[in-house]
């Protein structure tokens, strides 16, 4: 086991680099205007914008520039995302700060649709696997086919409209429309509700994956050889389904769901948008759209180190369900 | 006459599909009593797993059409609802299946699987379960097994894999074994071993086992009376002696003539019996084996012969006369010593 | 290089003089098995096939037994050179084909040919069975496009297909059906020499017999010589003039089928008969029974030895457990490698007349 984690964590710096040398290249080669005047301000003066082009380091060769963001790659405190590299050109101020001061919204962003995508999600896979071809079935598997189709902004809006406007309306009430304002604490907001609608929208489309999912993993176990010799012991049908069937059924959810938590916490970047939440994903949309080149980087390398740690911890618990998994 | 532990009734199981009615089984009727084997013959299609998978009632109606009665120490398991289906399934009969190595739950651990089938039929603590499930494979030949039951199945050969089927299968100390293809899987030595098993435990236990395959040799070895089935019928029972040396269906002798022998040298040319198994939608009227066999004659495309027994105890399904069966069976089919 | 003169067993009868068409000199094959965290080290190998000398002559059946691990589907693969071997040589007709590459084994091919045992995965279910039969022709080049169809449809005939189902899928077949095509493939370069790797295990009694029929008419006809693999005893000397036996990769005793079955020398050998059941209450009865215990070791790390001395009955300590036995003759055409071989009717008592 020792071996296999030094091994994923060399492959995890690997990443790291490759990703951010591709973003490097990317940004290199975009034709986007001049960083070091944008950073200068508006009314900057040539001189004022060449040395704050110094002062960037953006006047030494790009493999020297990469080589000052490279050193920000290393996940130990002191190096990762150091402030002297990941300064914003937009702010003023360290990329590190902008991250740490938005990770708690999309975090709880993410944490609860996943809590609400799997209390939706799981159950009626259980329930159309269990009840193949029933009422329940067929419409758990047309919510599905939506929830997978509709596209997240589309959805988004749409409740926006129904559950806020229509509601104030038509009730003279509705769910709040979420982006939160600057004097409310996240716990506030929280507690108001701002953030139903958007862990509504955000589970709709991974419930109904999962859902799907869980659907055919159960079937699938559920015509084992092991499920026979389960329903031979004389177990209760309720036994074998969850105990012999489910178990089996759900570690391809588990891997799943790691993965799917590891790119959440990047940033879902539409939704956080149509509902104005300011997290990482808000961020990083900023960030592109002027051309924040440090931010950019920094929140790229950020998501990326999310997704990585993720994939390992996946595996790791994959090996702690799977006891076949275990003895390589 | 003691009173058979095992009664099955003119059973017909038959699943509706999509492409028509699947008639599995369409009127097996067999006894078996008190600690007595009983070999199952057939191919594939024959009805031979079906049948005893219903006996089980892994099958049950809400998977196909079930008629006929199976009769199980005096009571009709076809009568009686899923709970008490459920009581008897595991402890007064179990059943051991073909490959074991699909066979076990590949999360958990072996011993707690066999505790499990412990626990389910009786309500006691899960220590003294385990230490129940550590000595039922100590009696299946498993070796240091308070260390096996701790461990996966993927840790186990197929030959102790199965050796722990038995042991789940036989720690509640069940009247009826029944084993469906139960050494297919394995290596003939290691089958070998398991049959051996099963021949000893049946009597420690004094269990009536049902030995569910295609293989001839085996039910030879160690089975008192065979049924050979057909296309979901029965084309023959009889005792050892009867099938082997005397036997009265043209398909039994199909069987006899087909198989390869280690006993017989290479120059013996083997007899095939003509043509396919029959599709179990359209079965062909009258005899289902009449297609095939090559002694038909008029009544055997319109009528179904009868399991009828000249002597009470070994009965054949065909229309030919019994001096006729003797004498083919005599002048064709009988090994020439 | 030519084969060498000195064979394992003597040659059958009726085969003496002749050159064999197979010859195994010291045939090795181990698969590596690697760990590492970036660069795979080799931690061990599986012995699948761990020294194998054997001769098939043109025209005999020459049977391959043993049980799970004894490498005789590697060895299969060895001798029609799929696999490239650790150590040792392989000769075809004489010839030494042991280092041949892809393009000079390409025209061999044409001589040697497999037969496989699952007749639902070793069809190209995409392709129809005009197309699976035909294909050898495409690729070697032997008959003219336009004569294709009717040189596969005289194959199919051959092998007992209707060749009006030309244009069919695999899946529209039975299983034995579709055996029979696998068999028309590789008949249909017109091989000197098939290797049949449990042809008809996955197939139902009845129709298991009427493959083997078909097998043993066409060696007839076409003069083939066939490597013939099963784990079923029965089945393997019902078809083989000689059988091999094979236990951890090795073969420790070869005999004509008759032989082996009255007077098995090597435990192992003894061991298997007495295991195979006879479907004759009255015989079952009377074979004495060889037990073994125990399961087949790991052919990663065999015992020392003799291979078989762990399981063995007839073991006798130190020297079985340090000394490991050559092929040596007792029966007219039987070799066997054991230091205290079986006496003279050791599992039968009666023959069969």
């Amino acid at each position: 086991m020792g071996r296999y984690l030094i091994r994923r964590t060399l492959f995890l710096i690997l990443v790291l680099f490759i990703i951010s040398a591709l973003t490097f290249v990317i940004f290199l080669k975009l034709p986007a205007g001049d960083p070091a005047r944008r950073a200068a301000g508006r009314r900057a003066t040539e001189s004022t914008i060449r040395q704050v082009r110094i002062n960037l380091g953006l006047d030494k060769p790009w493999y020297v520039q990469y080589g000052r963001f490279a050193k920000g790659l290393i996940p130990w405190p002191g190096f990762f995302l150091n402030e002297q590299v990941y300064f914003s050109y937009f702010n003023n101020v360290p990329v590190k700060e902008q991250l740490y001061s938005r990770i708690p919204y999309t975090a709880v962003l993410a944490l609860g649709g996943a809590a609400t995508w799997l209390l939706l999600g799981i159950p009626i896979g259980i329930v159309s696997a269990i009840r193949r071809r029933s009422f329940v079935d067929r419409a758990g598997m047309v919510f599905a086919l939506f929830g997978v189709s509709a596209p997240v902004f589309w959805l988004g809006f749409l409740f926006l409209f129904f559950f806020w406007f229509k509601f104030n309306q038509w009730f003279g009430w509705g769910f709040p429309p979420s982006g939160i304002p600057t004097e409310e604490s996240l716990g506030t907001a929280v507690l108001k509700g701002r953030f139903l609608l958007p862990w509504l929208v955000l589970s709709f489309t991974f419930a109904a994956f999962y859902a799907r999912m869980v659907r055919g993993n159960l079937i699938e176990t559920m015509g084992e050889d092991y499920i026979r010799t389960a329903r031979a012991k004389g177990l209760s049908e309720r036994r074998v389904i969850f105990k012999h069937g489910l178990r089996a059924a759900l570690t391809p959810v588990v891997t799943m769901f790691g993965m799917d938590m590891g790119y959440l916490l990047g940033g879902a970047i539409i939704t956080e948008t149509v509902f104005r939440i300011h997290g990482l994903g808000d961020y990083a949309i900023r960030s592109l759209f002027t051309n924040d080149f440090p931010a950019v980087m920094g929140v790229t390398i950020f998501a990326s180190f999310f997704i990585v740690v993720a994939n390992l911890l996946v595996d790791v618990a994959y090996a702690f369900l799977d006891p076949r998994v275990r003895y390589q | 006459m003691a009173e058979p532990l095992l009664e099955v009734r003119d059973l017909k199981v038959h699943f509706p599909t999509e492409d028509g009615l699947v008639k599995a089984v369409d009127g097996v009727s067999l006894s078996l009593g008190q600690g007595e084997t009983l070999g199952v013959v057939g191919e594939s299609g024959s009805g031979k797993s079906v049948t005893f998978l219903s006996v089980m009632g892994l099958i049950t109606k809400k998977q196909a059409r079930i008629e006929g009665e199976i009769i199980f120490k005096g009571q009709n398991l076809l009568d009686l609802p899923p709970e008490e289906m459920r009581n008897i399934r595991g402890s007064g009969m179990s059943m051991v299946f073909q490959d074991p190595m699909t066979s076990l739950h590949p999360y958990y651990r072996v011993g707690d699987q066999v505790v499990e089938a412990i626990r389910a039929h009786q309500p006691i603590p899960k220590k003294e379960a385990f230490a129940q499930a550590v000595s039922m494979l100590k009696r299946v030949g498993i070796p240091r097994p308070e260390e096996r039951a701790r461990q996966f199945p993927h840790e186990f050969s197929g030959g102790m894999r199965q050796r722990a089927m038995i042991a789940m299968a036989l720690s509640l100390n069940p009247d009826l074994l029944i084993a469906d293809e139960p050494t297919t899987a394995l290596d003939v030595t290691v089958q070998a071993q398991i049959l051996d098993l099963i021949d000893r435990l049946r009597e420690e236990f004094n269990a009536s086992v049902v030995i569910i395959t295609h293989d001839l040799g085996v039910v030879a070895e160690h089975c008192d009376n065979i049924m050979v089935m057909y296309a979901g019928r029965v084309a023959e029972f009889g005792d050892r002696g009867d099938i082997y040396h005397g036997a009265h269906h043209p398909y039994t002798w199909g069987l006899l003539q087909s198989i390869t022998r280690v006993d017989q040298p290479k120059t013996e040319r083997l007899r095939p019996i003509k043509g396919l198994p029959p599709s179990l939608i359209f079965v062909p009227p009258g005899c289902p084996f009449h297609p095939r066999c090559p002694y038909r004659f008029a009544p055997c495309d319109v009528e179904i012969p009868p399991l009828l027994s000249p002597d009470g105890k070994h009965a054949s399904a065909c229309h030919l006369p019994l001096e006729d069966k003797e004498r083919i069976f005599q002048e064709e089919v009988e090994i020439r010593a | 290089m030519t084969a060498p003169d000195t064979t394992a067993s003597p040659a059958p009868p009726g085969h003496r003089g002749q050159t064999p068409l197979i010859q195994l000199v010291g045939v090795k094959k181990y698969f590596p098995i690697t760990r590492g965290i970036l660069i795979q080290r080799k931690i061990g190998q599986v012995h699948a096939v761990d020294g194998v000398d054997l001769e098939v002559y043109p025209g005999e059946t020459v049977g391959l037994v043993g049980e799970t691990g004894c490498g005789k589907s590697t060895l299969a693969r060895c001798i029609t050179r799929l696999f490239d071997i650790t150590e040792g040589q392989v000769f075809f007709d004489g010839q030494d084909i042991t280092k041949h590459n892809r393009r000079h084994m390409r025209p061999l091919r044409r001589e040697m040919q497999m037969i496989f045992q699952d007749p639902y995965a070793s069809l190209n279910p995409r392709k129809t069975v005009g197309t699976i039969i035909g294909d050898p022709f495409r690729v070697h080049g032997t008959v003219p496009r336009n004569r294709i169809k009717p040189e596969v449809q005289q194959l199919m005939e051959l092998v007992g297909l209707n060749p009006e189902h030309y244009n069919r899928y695999p899946h529209e077949f039975s299983g034995g059906q579709r055996q029979r095509i696998g068999v028309a493939r590789s008949l249909a370069l017109r091989p000197r020499l098939i290797v049949c790797d449990e042809p008809v295990s996955a197939l139902d009694v009845s129709i298991q017999a009427q493959i083997l029929n078909l097998l043993e008419d066409l060696q007839e006809e076409f003069n083939l010589t066939y490597v013939f693999i099963a784990h079923d005893l029965s089945v393997v000397k019902h078809m083989s003039d000689r059988v091999a036996v094979m236990y951890l990769g090795r073969i420790v005793e070869i005999a004509p089928g008759d032989t082996l079955y009255e007077n098995p020398k090597h435990p192992y050998t003894g061991a298997l008969l007495s295991a195979v059941p006879i479907p004759d209450p009255v015989l079952a009865a009377q074979k004495r029974r060889i037990v073994l215990e125990g399961d087949v070791p790991s052919p990663i790390d065999p015992p020392s030895g003799c291979r078989f001395h762990p399981r063995c009955p007839n073991a006798q300590f130190p020297k079985c457990k340090e000394d490991d036995p050559r092929l040596t003759p007792h029966h007219p055409g039987q070799v066997a490698a054991c230091h205290f071989p079986l006496e003279d009717r050791a599992v039968i008592e009666e023959l069969a007349k």
